[in-house]
């Protein structure tokens, strides 16, 4: 029987002072106004407002930022005339809890460690920060129009990437721990037990799944959308009015693709920073090469690449789809494309190519 | 030695080769004491300083950036210092909108006999820098969260857009058809209550054609994609004005587009839609009256009036009917001619400098430089080769701080000054809804006030203000160095 607690509304504060102890980054969302609003993983200090609202930007920044330092380099002249040359490679990991994210976040966490824990090579960077981390996922009480987790293997209460489930009940909150990183948080905290909600929180994680429309059937969309590719006609038809920016894969919680960059400090004497950014397949630059070669020039190309990466090549390799289901590359994207529509465009015959985009 | 008092500042000058740089060397020759705050950089012709070298200097720390070429009229090119006043009287007047002080900036001319004067122009300018302290970085400053005032009067009634000629234009459409490639239009996305661009090819593609206030892509966005075809568009007012500034440039030809148009009633703002609809499973219903429509959402009904929920472009919008149009259905209600203040500027109009640092300071923390608003754009014509992700020029590193984020955003305003048209197209493919189509209006009022009243994608036959010049300069009244 895992550990469960109990925490009202009032208490949630109380509860986040209590995982921000010890030095650790408590990442909650956090509601910015601007010409709509927005809601963000943002570090949280006491007295802080926060919401429980699923956030316009997923919290994949918690294992993989933005931009990180890869390393520092600093070559020195020494006394004697000669040179050195020092590195830091050190990753930089701040133990850090994610707190009410959505269960197809706490998903993506668990498509990111595949390939960055799993493979061949662990990312010691990524590595740091994910042995740092602690995510308590918040069930969905209802899915939404862009919702299609369950289409996906996941659903509004799946516990899967998540250490701590939350669970909206009556009059608070269940949470139940899923990992032992999640018992131990939570037999460390002051809550009171919750084990006699179960039930409660059961029912809720139930209707919850039972909000959204059947899902279609996709075991065998990794061979469908494989068989795509050499149908250019089919991608080109797809993507004509995508606008090739980088929305749909900057806002996913399982998109990992990366740059690597140098930067020189003018103000160190040759030294300088390699910085590790999030890339997207979407970019013409992601693919083109030194000679001014580009392999995937069209934007039909990269999409074919970006959904054959997510339910084709990620399949093969790992077994699961590159994908949770989250939906904010159809909320976010400028030109409303819907990927539910190209994945299951890619199982039609070829005849049925009439439903046009 | 400093002729001023207190510790040196961060001054930088661009020089031109052939006449200030030489102005330098007089009176660095005549022993003219001089403050020595300023690093001079050489740069061939005051026409070859780029707006975003400033910008660039101020960015990363530079307390002050002076500007100096030769005489107007006595250019070593002929002409490079005509267009370098166009573009930095504009730049000065961007500024304010960042948050950074105008008088941080100064450009001058100073020929290669003038010792004298170089040495009153850089003593003076080092003086008021010095009076203005230390720059302020923008990374110091407290983020500040501030939403526009969106209660806004239209300049014309805004409305649902239901009474328009929807059938008359679908068999115009038709009809013209065989002569196109394909035509762009609007059809239903995901659901009812959004409308994503179309492209008709066949007859029985053009049934999907929609009109109405969910209409907000600019289709003008896909012309220059189609180079060399013949290629029809469906367009509203704010639409047309970019397919004239793409005619204005030469981005497109005039024979290849064959322009259909409507007079637009307003179209809606999807993000305040969106956040009032909340979170739903599915769009029952859209019904649409003459001035809104009741959207219902998981059995909830809620009107949006467009008096109330329209895009902040609408109110002030002045061509609701196409300004250049081939085919066109119907005739817009008439418009009050009234100067308005977009609200997103209206709003920054009344922060101190201070808080619009603060305020972009805010907004750009959650900007993911996902280019959406870049991509958008409909002038923003150089598509896979944009000089914010090259390495040579090194305009911009990839790391994710408010600096890198807004420098971004000014490359993409003073790309578009005196070409942007206003459609918003920016601020509203923002999937984190940051304002940034303020930068934009900004630098379109000061090319207004600048270039009598001038507005980008009115007339084709217009040449945009920042590609030519003239040699005296109504309107730029250029500093007094007394």
């Amino acid at each position: 029987m895992s550990t469960m607690r109990f925490v009202t509304p009032d208490g949630l504060p109380a509860f986040l002072a209590f995982l921000a102890r010890d030095g650790r980054r408590v990442l909650t969302p956090q509601e910015q106004s601007g010409a709509k609003r927005a809601v963000v993983f943002a570090p949280w200090s006491e007295g802080m407002p926060f919401t429980l609202e699923k956030a316009t930007v997923p919290a994949k920044h918690a294992v993989l930022p933005q931009c990180e330092t890869l390393l520092r380099y600093k070559n020195t002249r020494q006394d004697d005339g000669t040179r050195s040359l020092s590195l830091d490679d050190r990753p930089e990991a701040e133990p850090t809890v994610v707190f009410a994210c959505r269960p197809c976040d706490a998903r993506g966490y668990a498509v990111l460690d595949r390939p960055f824990l799993h493979g061949p090579y662990a990312d010691p960077y990524y590595k740091a920060r994910r042995q740092g981390l602690t995510v308590i996922a918040l069930t969905c009480a209802k899915g939404c129009d862009t919702c299609f987790c369950h289409w996906t293997g996941g659903s509004p209460a799946s516990s899967e990437g998540s250490d701590i489930l939350m669970t909206e009940i009556d009059d608070g909150y269940l949470l139940q721990a899923m990992t032992p990183t999640g018992t131990q948080l939570l037999a460390a905290s002051a809550l009171p037990d919750g084990s006699e909600r179960l039930a409660e929180a059961q029912a809720a994680r139930t209707a919850a799944c039972n909000s959204l429309p059947p899902a279609p059937k996709l075991e065998h969309t990794p061979q469908d959308v494989a068989a795509r590719f050499g149908d250019l006609a089919f991608w080109e038809q797809w993507t004509e009015r995508c606008l090739s920016c980088g929305a749909c894969t900057y806002f996913c919680p399982t998109c990992y693709c990366f740059s690597i960059t140098d930067e020189g400090e003018a103000q160190s004497e040759r030294g300088g920073r390699r910085l590790r950014s999030w890339d997207n397949c979407m970019s013409a630059l992601f693919t083109r090469e030194a000679s001014g070669h580009n392999p995937r020039l069209t934007k039909a190309q990269r999409m074919r690449n970006r959904i054959s990466h997510k339910y084709a090549t990620y399949p093969e390799n790992w077994g699961a789809f590159s994908c949770s289901g989250c939906g904010r590359c159809i909320a976010h994207c400028p030109v409303g494309l819907d990927i539910r529509e190209i994945v299951l465009a890619c199982a039609r015959q070829p005849a049925a190519q009439e439903a046009q985009p | 030695m400093s002729v001023l008092d207190g510790k040196e500042l961060r001054i930088v000058g661009f020089l031109c080769n052939w006449c200030s740089y030489g102005g330098a060397d007089t009176a660095g020759v005549a022993r003219a004491t001089q403050p020595t705050d300023l690093r001079i950089i050489r740069v061939p012709c005051s026409g070859r300083v780029d707006p975003l070298f400033v910008l660039k200097a101020l960015f990363n720390g530079a307390d002050g950036v002076l500007v100096s070429g030769c005489h107007p009229r006595d250019c070593h090119y002929a002409a490079g210092n005509f267009y370098a006043r166009r573009r930095l009287e504009i730049l000065k007047r961007f500024l304010p909108v960042l948050g950074i002080d105008e008088r941080r900036f100064a450009y001058t001319w100073v020929s290669a006999a003038e010792g004298q004067r170089w040495q009153h122009v850089v003593t003076a300018f080092t003086r008021q820098i010095h009076e203005l302290g230390p720059a302020p970085r923008l990374e110091d400053a407290e983020p500040l969260l501030k939403v526009a005032d969106m209660a806004l009067t239209a300049l014309r009634p805004l409305g649902s857009g239901q009474s328009a000629a929807l059938d008359e234009l679908k068999a115009a459409i038709r009809s013209k058809l065989p002569e196109l490639d394909c035509v762009i239009g609007w059809q239903q996305g995901r659901d009812a209550a959004h409308h994503v661009p179309l492209f008709m090819r066949k007859p029985e593609d053009v049934d999907k054609l929609v009109w109405g206030p969910f209409n907000v892509n600019n289709p003008a966005v896909y012309l220059p994609s189609f180079k060399g075809k013949k290629v029809g568009v469906v367009v509203k007012g704010c639409d047309a004005r970019s397919v004239v500034e793409l005619l204005q440039e030469n981005l497109i030809r005039r024979e290849d587009v064959t322009i259909f148009s409507m007079p637009c009633e307003g179209t809606l703002d999807m993000g305040r839609v969106d956040q009032a609809l909340g979170r739903y499973t599915a769009i029952d219903q859209v019904a649409y009256d003459e001035a809104g429509v009741t959207i219902t959402a998981d059995g909830r009904a809620q009107r949006f009036c467009m008096a109330d929920w329209a895009q902040g472009k609408c109110y002030g919008c002045a061509t609701p009917s196409a300004v250049l149009t081939d085919e066109s259905f119907g005739a817009s209600a008439p418009v009050e001619a009234k100067a308005t203040t977009p609200p997103e500027l209206a709003m920054l109009d009344a922060m101190s400098l201070e808080e619009r640092r603060a305020f972009w300071r805010g907004q750009m923390e959650r900007c993911l430089r996902c280019y959406a608003c870049r991509n958008a754009c409909p002038l923003c014509v150089c598509r896979d080769y944009c000089v914010s992700d090259s390495r040579d020029p090194h305009w911009m590193t990839q790391e994710d701080t408010v600096k890198e984020k807004l420098f971004f955003q000014t490359i993409h305003a003073l790309h578009l000054a005196g070409r942007c048209t206003g459609c918003g197209e920016c601020q509203r493919a923002c999937p984190v809804g940051i304002p940034i189509l303020a930068l934009r209006q900004q630098i379109s009022r000061a090319v207004g006030e600048l270039f009598n009243g001038y507005a980008a994608g009115m007339n084709p036959q217009d040449v945009p203000p920042l590609l030519g010049y003239a040699v005296v300069e109504e309107n730029i009244q250029e500093q007094d160095w007394k």
